[in-house]
């Protein structure tokens, strides 16, 4: 792959790179979140047509315009999320779309006898392939996706994250198996935010950053040190608003929540950061503590004073709020209002299906959480309800044709404002934000660092919030937060002061290669 | 107001203006009558009744298929109610809590076992359907007259219009206010419209799906009461297949299956659309497979505009 770019509207994905296999060979391809990994695997596979560049597969041209066409040249790509047919059997599978067949009807023992060969090359005749895929473990439906890229005559095999839903055991073997393939003269790209995997699997390692190749180098004298570095780079410093900061009392107590994690506590006028590798768990620790899902071990309390300064409007809880698993499956199903009664606020990472509803208008979307404001007794007088929304429309500068428009007609960055504005209309005292400037432009983002860093700075007026935040932008973290934890593989470390934190000692504990 | 924005509003309107008045046409004069349109809104009264539960449902992002099953079982309630000497109120009361009992289970076997309401109010269209002819021992149960036979009756005195349209325009007034002025009918459009946000804004969605299923129902059981009142005898097998003309009613009138929108005006237009075709179809002698024709394509056609207008704005 020579000089491939590929620019989704203004946003340019990949620039230029460049990237070769040989057969025989196992590449490591690594990058942040968003460094152009994933796109440049789906024009590999051809699920999307590159806007300059070109590509071969030995010595001939290659363009494939459809997946089939990738196929059918030899490329095949295993996905973290596997694409299996789970009712169908694993020979189905196989040999789905290529299945032998005379006038129409297919020919079942060929079938079988093909997928068996597909197996055994992997050494895995343990499998039956007259087994239905939904009831094969994980790992080994990962091997039915392999041997059906072998069934078809694959030469270049991609695995993107391939080892994210595999246990220690199944990670070993999967690498035996690719050496094995590797020894059968196949060419393989191996995508992976784990340094350690990387080392363990590779001959050659090839980074991409921003859309770019970063270097790389034979993985046997690259060190963890040098491919972090690279997958950081020197990125120019951006400014980002911090005003004068004193961490109050505390607000939020969770207890660790997974074996191996620590436990923290936010206070009033902190920013607390949570950086990690998407698939951490990150997202799943927030909507844990915001009760979206159960909690399995330890606990999670919202501690909520009488606020400083002037009265909070909703109702408090007298001692706080715990959740524990034992309290049952009702109340973990609607967990979320108690967390929003006790003066908590979620900004969802998924905007469209999860943090707004699309359809409904901006005051409906706005005000959700607090419609006992306008009317008594369950009344809500639409008038008072798009009078507030206009207000919040105002103050966080929404561009929109007025509070009745639907959500869904506004902009990525406006949608957000919607999203935040929902938790300031709410009035809540703990904000808890994952990924607030996903996808949004820039002025809009530099419009939420500001508001993120008014909700906990001094100079608030009134009281001061406390913000716990996830974020796959480290500049952001870095600039924002007072503190930063990182999350690796489902394990959260404990804090540590922003302040003399880098962008590289961040990425050596998300991608484990300061442990490796 | 713009040009789109007053078509979007009206849309449905438009329709039934339109289809009057080519059935206006085609019939003449006399189908503008005062007598006629008293005997369309008779015609309307009870699919429109059990519409006005369905646009909450379906607002609501659910659907309900037992409400055929319910009218027909609330027919029989008050049947059986009046031979035992019930005052007409109290055999009507017994009725309508019978249908928001049937709407109340399927509220709790939604939420609780977490199937999807079209499969779960498939199930209970045939059970309560079995529950009503098991009640009325497969016959009709012919009950007392009493004044509850009177409230479809043709008005000439001065109420205008029967009893029972003048209780469906209450009805109808009090759903739109739910819908539109109550916190309740703000999160009936939140979960129809996004459950996942729903659920992330503490929205008691549970609480609010049962309540939403039991309304529908007991709006049902409103319905068979007007059945009841129309017929005199209660029917277990009266209704068979009337929830899909429930359903078109307020997929016509602006509802979408996948939920988060339905208006109680559209849906009264919706139904009104309805009968102004099958009326009109037979005082033009046309055939009833005509009307049944006519009907289809109606409903295509004003979810396919639906579709056309919301991609475009």
């Amino acid at each position: 792959m020579r000089g491939i770019r590929k620019a989704f509207g203004a946003t340019v994905a990949l620039d230029g790179v460049d990237l070769s296999v040989a057969p025989g060979e196992i590449c490591g391809l690594v990058g942040e979140n968003g460094a152009g990994k994933s796109t440049l695997m789906a024009i590999l596979a051809g699920a999307l047509p590159p806007d300059a560049g070109s590509m071969a597969i030995g010595g001939e041209a290659y363009a494939p315009r459809s997946p089939i066409e990738a196929r059918r040249a030899g490329v095949a790509m295993i996905y973290q999320e596997l694409s299996l047919a789970p009712d169908l059997s694993v020979m189905e599978n196989i040999l789905l779309g290529v299945e032998p067949a005379r006038f129409g009807v297919i020919d079942r023992a060929r079938m079988r006898a093909m997928a068996a060969s597909a197996l055994a090359q992997l050494g895995h005749t343990d499998i039956d392939p007259a087994t239905k895929v939904g009831s094969l473990s994980v790992a080994a439906q990962q091997l039915v996706e392999i041997a059906r890229a072998l069934a078809v005559g694959c030469r270049v095999l991609a695995l993107d994250e391939p080892t994210s839903s595999l246990g220690r055991p199944d990670v070993e073997h999967l690498f035996a198996l690719l050496q094995r393939l590797r020894a059968q003269g196949h060419a393989i790209v191996y995508i992976s935010h784990f340094i350690e995997e990387v080392k363990a699997i590779t001959d050659r390692v090839v980074v991409l950053r921003d859309g770019r190749n970063a270097g790389g180098g034979a993985t046997a004298e690259t060190s963890n040190e040098a491919i972090v570095s690279m997958m950081v780079g020197g990125r120019p410093a951006e400014l980002f608003p911090r005003s004068v900061r004193t961490p109050g009392e505390a607000v939020l107590q969770v207890d660790a929540l997974e074996p191996g994690s620590t436990g923290f506590t936010l206070h009033r006028g902190e920013i607390l950061g949570i950086a990690g590798l998407v698939g951490a768990g990150r997202t799943r620790l927030l909507r844990t503590i915001f009760g979206l899902e159960p909690v399995k071990r330890g606990r999670v309390r919202v501690q909520l004073l009488p606020p400083e300064g002037g009265s909070h409007g909703g109702p408090e809880p007298a001692g706080g709020l715990s959740s524990r698993v034992s309290r049952g499956f009702r109340l973990q199903a609607e967990a979320p209002r108690d967390r929003w009664r006790a003066g908590m606020g979620m900004l969802s990472e998924d905007r469209k299906s999860e943090g707004l509803a699309l359809g409904l208008s901006i005051a409906d979307n706005l005000t959700l959480t607090r419609l006992d404001r306008f009317g008594a007794l369950g009344v809500v007088l639409p008038a008072r309800q798009r009078e507030a929304a206009a207000r919040w429309i105002e103050r966080m500068a929404i561009r929109c044709g007025g509070a009745s428009q639907p959500a869904g007609a506004l902009s990525g960055g406006n949608q957000q404002k919607v999203a935040i504005a929902r938790l300031l209309h709410h009035d809540v005292d703990v904000f808890i934000l994952d990924e607030p400037t996903r996808g949004i432009d820039v002025g809009s983002k530099a419009q939420i660092y500001r508001l993120i860093d008014s909700l906990v700075a001094d100079t608030a007026g009134g009281r001061r919030r406390a913000v716990l935040m996830v974020s796959s932008y480290l500049p952001e973290l870095l600039g924002l937060c007072d503190r930063i934890a990182v999350m690796q593989r489902g394990r959260l470390r404990p804090p540590r002061p922003a302040a003399g934190l880098t962008e590289h000692d961040l990425m050596m504990q998300a991608t484990g290669a300061d442990a490796a | 107001m713009t040009a789109r924005s007053i078509l979007d509003r009206t849309g449905t309107l438009v329709g039934l203006i339109l289809v009057a008045a080519i059935f206006g046409a085609l019939v003449g004069r006399q189908f503008f009558a005062p007598a006629n349109l008293e005997l369309m809104a008779r015609q309307t009264a009870i699919v429109c009744m059990a519409a006005l539960g369905m646009t909450v449902v379906i607002a609501a992002g659910g659907i309900d298929l037992s409400v055929g099953s319910i009218i027909a079982l609330t027919t029989v309630v008050i049947a059986l109610a009046l031979r035992a000497d019930r005052a007409p109120l109290v055999a009507a009361a017994a009725g309508v809590a019978a249908a928001a009992a049937c709407g109340l289970v399927n509220g709790v076997l939604i939420t609780r076992l977490r199937v999807v309401p079209f499969i779960v109010t498939l199930g209970t269209m045939l059970v309560v359907r079995g529950a009503a002819k098991g009640l009325a021992e497969e016959r009709r149960i012919e009950a007392p007259i009493t004044w509850l036979n009177d409230l479809l009756r043709s008005e000439t005195g001065r109420l205008l219009v029967p009893p029972g349209i003048w209780t469906l325009l209450v009805v109808a007034l009090l759903i739109g206010g739910l819908l539109g002025y109550t916190r309740f009918g703000r999160h009936v459009f939140a979960i129809g419209s996004n459950e996942r946000m729903a659920r992330l804004c503490g929205v008691a969605i549970e609480r609010t799906k049962i309540a939403v299923y039991t309304l529908g129902a007991a709006l049902a059981g409103m319905a068979g009461l007007l059945q009841f009142s129309k017929l005199s005898v209660g029917d277990p097998t009266v209704a068979i297949g009337l929830e899909l003309d429930v359903i078109a009613a307020v997929i016509i009138g602006g509802g979408s299956l996948s939920g988060g929108r339905g208006t109680v005006a559209g849906t009264i237009i919706g139904a009104a659309i309805m009968t102004v075709i099958q009326i009109g179809c037979s005082q033009k002698g046309l055939a009833n497979w005509v009307q049944q024709i006519v009907t289809g394509g109606i409903i295509v056609a004003a979810v396919t505009l639906d579709r056309v207008r919301s991609v475009s704005a």
